[in-house]
């Protein structure tokens, strides 16, 4: 690798590009994109050795917002590239960033498996319940009667999506949910994911203020949650199932799977191989 | 074909062993100092359907399977009849059956050929634990000059695991078919091979694919199962941890081609194995893998189409696709092997291609090619290893700019871990830098460069294979599979008088309009050979290329494989 070693302190604006978001004002992915900076400045990671991957939608813009390496690809897929990435660099830091469209509805298998798979990876979810980019329609975390959306003018009529008891359910290592709102918590909840082994969920509630405005209420309707992080499945899921969605700010499950990471130790030769197909 | 040729089948129903038998055969052949061709056919079902081998031997390396076949055994009939018109027979063939087994299937019968009894079962039935598909073996063993000592080699060297009365019941067996067919009619006996094979391999078309890869330095392969490419990624999976690679299953091939491009991207050659149904799932991924120009090879072992269409079975339909399935002006390359052997060959090339070119390859083979078994000479290693250009160092206070704009095209790629080169891979339309762009001047030069470097490419005289006659006024073009076939024609029209040239091309995109107007200057009238119902090759050449005026178009689509014959009759019978 031509890395070579620095030997210098970063600050979160050591991991922040000159490309200014295309996002609205008051979008809770600002302080999301600050609170990943700030988590990469608290590790003290050299930008060279982190990526971060993306599907598609507001808050997949966040890889060209940093300075690190980034990979933003096509909707939905983010997870099957970073695991690539990761299964392929194991020496990198992958960060995925995306949205609830991106991750819950069209890159739903992938989710599923991620969990199950459980390669090193920190997944960050901004969740705002609804698709901005194509200017508000109901997502798998919109509620059912939500009618802002001119494609579902009498609401979706159909149940959310819990990510994070399905996360529980598929095999995810880490589980944590945080608000935008106060981004020194996400940033300190991003940090904990990132040194925790095999696949961490972390959802960050991140208001749409432009399609969602009464998501502005969040800050006043999150609290932080009255639990310890527990290791046992059992109980977290009782307790995922049981709270409203606004306990916030903690980590919510920890498992103890090792990550998965083939090794790739081999020194044979490849004409070694032909021995296969001598008679 | 030049050199001497026997082609026989032996079917019948699962569990009746045909496919061992089949592969002990071809095994034996092998050892015998003979070149060999096998392919299989199976029914529908999970296991234990009817099944039936196709085996073709020679004194020669073998291109394809003959017009006719001399001998079809039929260890029983059940439902061997649906296989018949992949079998085709003539009066002068032999088939040989058992009468306790019923009658031979009618549509057999039409062909005239020339039918014999042999009670396998109850031969069988002597030897203890004998087994009729070992009859069988002995039968034809017998008749095509097979000699004892080296099928008893072979005998005891693959069944050692069953133990000596395992190896005893079948030397039985098969010595009761030899007996048994010592008086049946004569089919082509070979010669004596040649008795040093250690420069010769027994390969599938599917396990060369493999080999290829390796070769030319794919280290991370993503799979997800689909028949008939599974073989590639079985393979693969216990080959690339001994090379230091490694191979991870997908839950799709969204994720598949998802994660090669992620593994690529991280700087590792990787690649993927699909067949149809999984290249169309692939097709807006293989599209971000152009955009963001990140190296990746995927392979189509190609299946009877569209939809599910016949899983197990061969047809040559995905050309389009594979050429004109992306969405946007998204050039890449699309290459196909011209046989068993060249399935190594054009994918180590193709990873090379990707790797120097920063684009997706899409290697067409398929089920014929990827399941045939050949005995063949070794694969001389090439010396084509992926090779990415990376950056200069930069200049202090220089910004690394991932997708300049080179002359080539091709724009120096950084891989992460290089400190100062950081930058963000992206489908969205960017500008030099990486950073997203919507403006039509930034449009404008990526596409530009995007293609200048995939066609100012120097591809050699790799881009087909041309033989035959140079000044021939008749030219036969073709590609893929239909390769074997129509180099078999070439032979036997130049064998009578005829001149004719083969084109058989290997880099389907991009064009080679300069090349190919060499090759077939002088060139009056040409014939299109090729394996699919719509003739995607005829309709592709008249739109790529200037063809001669006089065209004729030979295609159907698959199972049926296109026959020596049939192209030798297009071609005599053009007045």
């Amino acid at each position: 690798m031509d890395a070579c070693v620095q030997q210098r302190d970063y600050t979160a604006k050591d991991y922040k590009s000159e490309v200014k978001p295309i996002w609205c004002p008051g979008c809770g992915d600002y302080s999301v994109l600050a609170a990943i900076t700030r988590a990469l400045a608290a590790m003290q990671l050299a930008p060279e050795n982190v990526a971060v991957v993306s599907g598609i939608g507001c808050s997949s813009r966040i890889p060209a917002y940093t300075s690190v390496y980034g990979f933003h690809g096509v909707h939905g897929r983010a997870l099957p590239v970073a695991t690539g990435l990761k299964i392929a660099r194991p020496d990198l830091t992958v960060l995925v960033t995306g949205g609830d469209g991106d991750g819950f509805s069209i890159g739903g298998n992938h989710f599923l498996h991620a969990c199950r798979r459980n390669v090193d990876l920190t997944y960050i979810v901004m969740d705002n319940q609804v698709y901005g980019m194509t200017k508000g329609q109901a997502s798998p975390t919109t509620e059912p009667d939500w009618e802002g959306s001119k494609l579902t003018p009498d609401g979706a009529g159909i149940e959310s999506f819990h990510p994070l008891v399905v996360a529980l359910a598929a095999g995810a290592n880490f589980i944590a949910r945080c608000s935008s709102s106060d981004p020194n918590n996400v940033a300190d909840i991003i940090t904990q994911a990132i040194r925790h082994p095999g696949f961490s969920l972390v959802q960050v509630l991140s208001p749409c203020v432009t399609f969602r405005p009464e998501q502005l209420e969040w800050k006043h309707m999150v609290r932080t949650a009255a639990v310890d992080v527990t290791e046992d499945a059992a109980r977290a899921a009782r307790r995922l199932m049981t709270d409203d969605g606004f306990n916030v700010g903690k980590v919510l499950y920890k498992g103890d799977r090792p990550a998965y990471q083939p090794e790739a130790k081999g020194a044979a030769a490849v004409a070694d191989l032909e021995a296969d197909f001598a008679l | 074909m030049s050199g001497q040729t026997v082609s026989l089948v032996m079917a019948g129903s699962g569990g009746a062993g045909v496919v061992t038998a089949g592969s002990l055969l071809l095994e034996a052949a092998a050892r015998a100092g003979w070149y060999a061709y096998m392919t299989r056919s199976s029914g529908p079902q999970i296991r234990g359907g009817e099944a039936a081998v196709m085996i073709r031997l020679g004194t020669e390396p073998i291109a394809s399977h003959d017009d006719r076949f001399h001998l079809l055994v039929g260890v029983d009939w059940q439902n061997v009849g649906r296989f018949a018109a992949e079998i085709p027979l003539g009066p002068e063939s032999l088939i040989i059956g058992d009468p306790g087994e019923g009658e031979t299937p009618e549509v057999f019968v039409r062909s005239g050929a020339q039918q014999i009894a042999l009670p396998m079962k109850a031969l069988a039935k002597k030897v203890p634990d004998g087994r009729p598909n070992m009859v069988a073996f002995g039968a034809i063993a017998g008749m095509i000059g097979l000699t004892e000592d080296v099928v008893l080699g072979v005998l005891r060297d693959s069944l050692k695991r069953k133990g000596e009365e395992a190896i005893a019941a079948s030397i039985a067996a098969f010595r009761a078919g030899v007996e048994a067919a010592a008086d049946f009619p004569a089919v082509p006996r070979l010669p004596a091979g040649k008795s040093d094979t250690s420069e010769r391999w027994s390969i599938t078309g599917n396990e060369a694919t493999g080999m290829g890869a390796l070769r030319g330095g794919v280290r991370f392969v993503a799979a997800y199962p689909i028949t008939p490419a599974t073989e590639v990624l079985e393979w693969l999976a216990p080959a690339l941890p001994k090379v230091g690679g490694v191979l991870v299953q997908a839950e799709d091939e969204l994720a598949s081609i998802n994660q090669i491009i992620g593994g690529s991207y991280g700087g590792v050659p990787s690649l993927t194995a699909t067949s149809g149904p999984g290249l169309a799932l692939m097709t807006e991924s293989l599209g971000l893998a152009v955009a963001a120009e990140v190296p990746i090879v995927v392979i189509d072992v190609m299946r009877v189409g569209p939809s599910t269409g016949i899983a197990t079975k061969s047809e040559q339909a995905d050309l389009n696709i594979a050429v004109y399935g992306l969405h946007g002006d998204a050039p890449h390359l699309v290459l196909a092997p011209t046989s068993v052997a060249d399935c190594l060959f054009t994918t180590q090339w193709a990873v090379h291609l990707a790797e120097s070119l920063q684009t997706a390859a899409i290697v067409l083979t398929d089920q014929a090619m990827g399941q045939a078994r050949a005995v063949m000479p070794r694969s001389a290693a090439v010396s084509f290893i992926g090779q990415r250009e990376k950056p200069a160092v930069l200049a202090e206070g220089v910004q690394y700019k991932r997708y300049a704009n080179t002359a080539s095209g091709v724009s120096p790629m950084a891989i992460p871990g290089m400190a100062g080169y950081t930058y963000t891979a992206d489908g969205l339309e960017h500008n030099e830098t990486g950073t997203p762009s919507s403006q039509a001047s930034d449009h404008q030069a990526q596409l530009d460069k995007r293609l200048r470097k995939l066609i100012g490419y120097n591809y050699g005289d790799h881009w087909a294979d041309i033989t035959g006659d140079q000044d021939a006024d008749t030219a036969i073009l073709t590609w893929g599979s239909s390769a074997g076939p129509a180099r078999e024609a070439l032979e036997r029209l130049r064998a009578a008088g005829h001149a004719v040239k083969l084109v058989a091309v290997r880099l389907i995109s991009p064009v080679q309009p300069e090349k190919f107007a060499e090759a077939l200057k002088g060139v009056e009238r040409v014939l299109v050979v090729e394996q699919s119902h719509s003739g995607q090759f005829h309709r592709y050449l008249r739109a790529q290329y200037d063809l001669p005026r006089q065209v004729k178009a030979l295609h159907h689509p698959g199972p049926l494989a296109v026959r020596p014959g049939a192209i030798v009759e297009h071609i005599t019978q053009w007045s």
